[in-house]
C-alpha cells in the first residue's frame, strides 16, 4: 500500500493526503473495482458469512430464531464437549492419524523426489513421474470402493499378505488394521502429487556446486547430504509448517468413506465428530463449537509453527 | 572424457531403477486390476483368487448392465452438466479475480489481496456453511449448493494471478489508451497470452467437480439429481454390508454383481483418464509451486 502511495507522489517527500489519493484512485479504476464486485460478493457470502455463523457456538441456535436472534449461552457448548468422553477419544484418534501420516507419508515425497533426481535417464524419469501422478486424479469415492475391495478377505492384498502368514480376513472390519489401511492408501494416492514440489526445489540448485564438490571429491552420497538437502530444505520447512499447521486437521471425506460402526472407536476424528453430530443428528450449536475448537487449535499450531521456523531457519510462510 | 563411476555408486543405480520399477508398477496395477476384472467373466471373477494379469475369460456383460441401468445413466448426465456449469462458473470468477488484482497501482489492492487470502486459514467451517446454504439461501437440491459455494478456489486464484502478473503492462496500457474496457483486455489480451494456464486451471476445476461427492450427499436429496460419484458411493461403499444379488435388486434397483463393481468404476474414471496426457504437459512446470509459496 505504501509503494502504491509513493509511486503516486512521484518520489517527492510531502504529505500524504489519503482521501484525495483514494479519490484519484477510485476515479482511475472505477470500472476495475466494479469488476471485483461479483467476486466479493462470493468472499463475502461463502466465506465471511458462515465466519459470522460461526457465533452460534456461543448460542443454542434453532432455525426459527436465526443466528442472531438465538439465545446466547456462553461457553455451554464448549465446556459440553470438553466435559463428554468423546472429546478424549476423538482428540487421541485424531492426533493418532495425523501423527502417523505425518511420521509416514510426510518424508515419502521428499524421498521419491530425491530417488528419482538420482535417474540418469530422463525418459524413465517421466515415466516413472507419471505412473506415480496417477492415483492423484482418481475420485477418492473410487478410491476407497478399491480399497475396501481389495482388503476383503478375498481380496488382494490379504491375498499377498497371506503368503506372509496372516490370515485373509475383512480388514477393515478390524479397528487394529484401519490406521495402517488409511496412512498407506493415503501415501499411494498422494506420494507422486505432492513430490513435484521438491522436483521443483530440486531443479532449483544450482548445478556447479556439485561440480565443485566433485573437484573437492566428494562423493555421491556426500553431495546429496551437503548440498541436495540443504538446497531443498526451504520448500521442505514451508510444507512442513502447513503440515503441523494442519495437525488437528484430518479431512472427513476419507473417514467416512472407510469407517463402520466396527472400526468407529479408532476412526472417529474431530472432522467426522463435527459431521455426525452437526449433519446428522442436528445439534448445530455443539458441532460448530467442537469445530471452532479444532480451528483455534490449528491457527495456534499454525503460528507457532511458523514462529519457530523463521527464529529457528529464517523461512516463514509469513 | 568418460566419467569414472565407482562400483558402490553403480550397485546404487541399478537398485533405484529396479525400486523405481516396481513402484510404478505398485502404482498402476490396481488400476490395471479393476480394468481386468471389468472385463473378466462374473463367475471366474468369484472363483478367482490372488493377483489377476490379464481379464479371467472375456465378457462385456459388466458394461451391458452399468449401461442398462438408468441411475447410473443418469447420474453420468447430471455430472457432465455440473462440470460444465460449474467450470465456466469458475474460470469466469477466477479470471476476472486474478486479473483485477494482478493489476498495478491500484490503491485497495493489497487489503483486497489480504481480504482474500485469509480464508485459506480461517474458516467457519462445516455447519455454517450448510446451515447458511439450506436454510439462508435455500439451495438444497440445487446444483447451485454445489457451484457457487466453491466459485473461486483461492490457491487456483493465486497460480492464475501469478501467470496474469507477467504480461507486460506495456501491453495492458496501450490497449487501454486506445479505449479498451478492462474486461476487453482480459479476454482479448490476458487470457489468449495465457492459454496454458488457463488450460491447467479448467482440468483442475472439471477434475474437481467429477470427483467431489461430499457436497452433493448433503445437499442433493432428490435422487434423480445424484451425480455420479453419489451412485458410485451406493455401490461401491454403501452396499458391501447389503446381501448382495437379488435382495439389493429388490430394494434398490442396482444389479451388483462382482463385475459390474469394477465395470462402473471404469467407466466412472475414464474420463479422467482421457484428461490425463494433456494434464502431463503442465505437471513439470511446477504450476503448484506458486500457490504454495503464494
Amino acid at each position: 500500500m505504501r509503494n502504491t502511495l509513493k509511486q503516486t507522489a512521484s518520489g517527492s517527500e510531502y504529505r500524504i493526503n489519503y482521501r484525495s489519493v483514494i479519490k484519484k484512485d477510485f476515479k482511475l479504476n472505477k470500472s476495475l473495482y466494479l469488476l471485483m464486485l461479483p467476486v466479493l460478493a462470493y468472499y463475502i457470502i461463502w466465506h465471511y458469512v458462515p465466519m459470522y455463523g460461526a457465533l452460534i457456538a456461543f448460542k443454542n441456535f434453532t432455525p426459527r430464531l436465526g443466528t442472531w436472534g438465538s439465545p446466547w449461552v456462553g461457553f455451554k457448548h464448549f465446556i459440553d464437549f470438553f466435559s463428554s468422553p468423546s472429546f478424549g477419544e476423538v482428540l487421541f484418534n485424531t492426533l493418532r492419524i495425523s501423527l502417523t501420516t505425518l511420521i509416514f507419508s510426510f518424508p515419502m515425497p521428499i524421498i521419491l523426489a530425491l530417488l528419482l533426481n538420482e535417474l540418469k535417464s530422463a525418459r524413465f524419469s517421466k515415466l516413472v513421474q507419471n505412473a506415480t501422478y496417477l492415483p492423484h486424479f482418481i475420485s477418492l469415492v473410487v478410491i476407497c470402493g478399491m480399497v475396501k475391495d481389495f482388503t476383503r478377505d478375498t481380496g488382494i492384498v490379504s491375498y499377498l499378505l497371506s503368503f506372509f502368514g496372516v490370515e485373509p480376513i475383512t480388514m477393515l472390519n478390524y479397528p487394529e488394521y484401519f490406521v495402517p489401511i488409511y496412512v498407506i492408501s493415503g501415501i499411494w494416492q498422494s506420494v507422486g502429487w505432492e513430490s513435484i514440489i521438491f522436483l521443483a526445489a530440486l531443479t532449483g540448485i544450482d548445478g556447479s556446486l556439485y561440480e565443485a564438490a566433485t573437484i573437492d571429491g566428494a562423493g555421491r552420497w556426500k553431495q546429496t547430504w551437503h548440498i541436495t538437502l540443504p538446497g531443498i530444505l526451504p520448500t521442505i520447512i514451508t510444507m512442513l509448517i502447513l503440515r503441523i499447521g494442519g495437525i488437528l486437521n484430518v479431512g472427513y471425506e476419507k473417514i467416512i468413506l472407510l469407517y463402520n460402526d466396527a472400526t468407529l472407536e479408532v476412526a472417529d476424528v474431530i472432522s467426522t465428530y463435527v459431521y455426525r453430530k452437526g449433519l446428522l443428528e442436528q445439534s448445530w450449536s455443539f458441532s460448530t463449537a467442537v469445530n471452532m475448537f479444532n480451528s483455534v487449535i490449528n491457527l495456534l499450531f499454525l503460528c507457532s509453527a511458523n514462529f519457530i521456523s523463521r527464529k529457528v531457519n529464517d523461512t516463514a510462510l509469513w | 572424457m568418460k566419467i569414472k563411476v565407482s562400483k558402490p555408486q553403480q550397485v546404487f543405480n541399478i537398485c533405484n531403477i529396479i525400486f523405481m520399477l516396481v513402484l510404478a508398477l505398485v502404482m498402476i496395477y490396481p488400476v490395471w486390476y479393476v480394468l481386468c476384472a471389468s472385463f473378466s467373466d462374473g463367475n471366474r471373477l468369484v472363483a478367482h483368487t490372488g493377483l489377476l494379469l490379464v481379464p479371467d475369460g472375456f465378457s462385456l456383460a459388466a458394461y451391458e448392465g452399468v449401461f442398462k441401468n438408468s441411475m447410473i445413466v443418469k447420474g453420468y448426465a447430471n455430472t457432465v452438466i455440473i462440470v460444465v456449469s460449474g467450470v465456466l462458473v469458475n474460470m469466469v470468477l477466477t479470471s476476472i479475480a486474478a486479473y483485477c488484482l494482478s493489476q498495478k497501482n491500484v490503491f485497495w489492492s493489497g487489503i483486497l489481496m489480504r481480504f482474500i487470502t485469509i480464508t485459506m486459514f480461517i474458516s467457519g467451517g462445516l455447519i455454517p456453511l450448510y446451515l447458511l446454504n439450506t436454510r439462508a439461501l435455500h439451495l438444497t437440491n440445487s446444483y447451485l449448493a454445489l457451484i457457487l459455494p466453491t466459485a473461486i478456489n483461492t490457491y487456483n486464484f493465486i497460480i492464475m494471478r501469478t501467470s496474469f502478473s507477467s504480461v507486460p503492462d506495456s501491453l495492458l496500457e496501450s490497449a487501454r489508451l486506445d479505449g479498451a474496457s478492462h474486461i476487453q483486455v482480459l479476454f482479448k489480451i490476458v487470457i489468449p497470452l495465457s492459454k496454458s494456464i488457463m488450460a491447467v486451471m479448467v482440468l483442475y476445476y472439471a477434475v474437481g467437480h467429477w470427483n467431489s461427492w461430499f457436497p452433493a450427499s448433503i445437499y442433493i436429496k432428490e435422487r434423480t439429481l445424484f451425480p455420479l460419484q453419489l451412485i458410485l458411493r451406493e455401490i461401491l461403499i454403501q452396499n458391501d454390508t447389503f446381501s448382495m444379488g437379488q435382495d439389493a435388486m429388490a430394494t434398490d434397483q442396482y444389479s451388483i454383481g462382482e463385475t459390474i463393481k469394477y465395470a462402473i468404476i471404469v467407466v466412472a474414471t475414464v474420463p479422467i483418464l482421457c484428461v490425463y496426457p494433456f494434464l502431463q504437459r503442465y505437471f513439470t512446470k511446477g504450476v503448484l509451486v506458486g500457490a504454495v509459496k503464494g
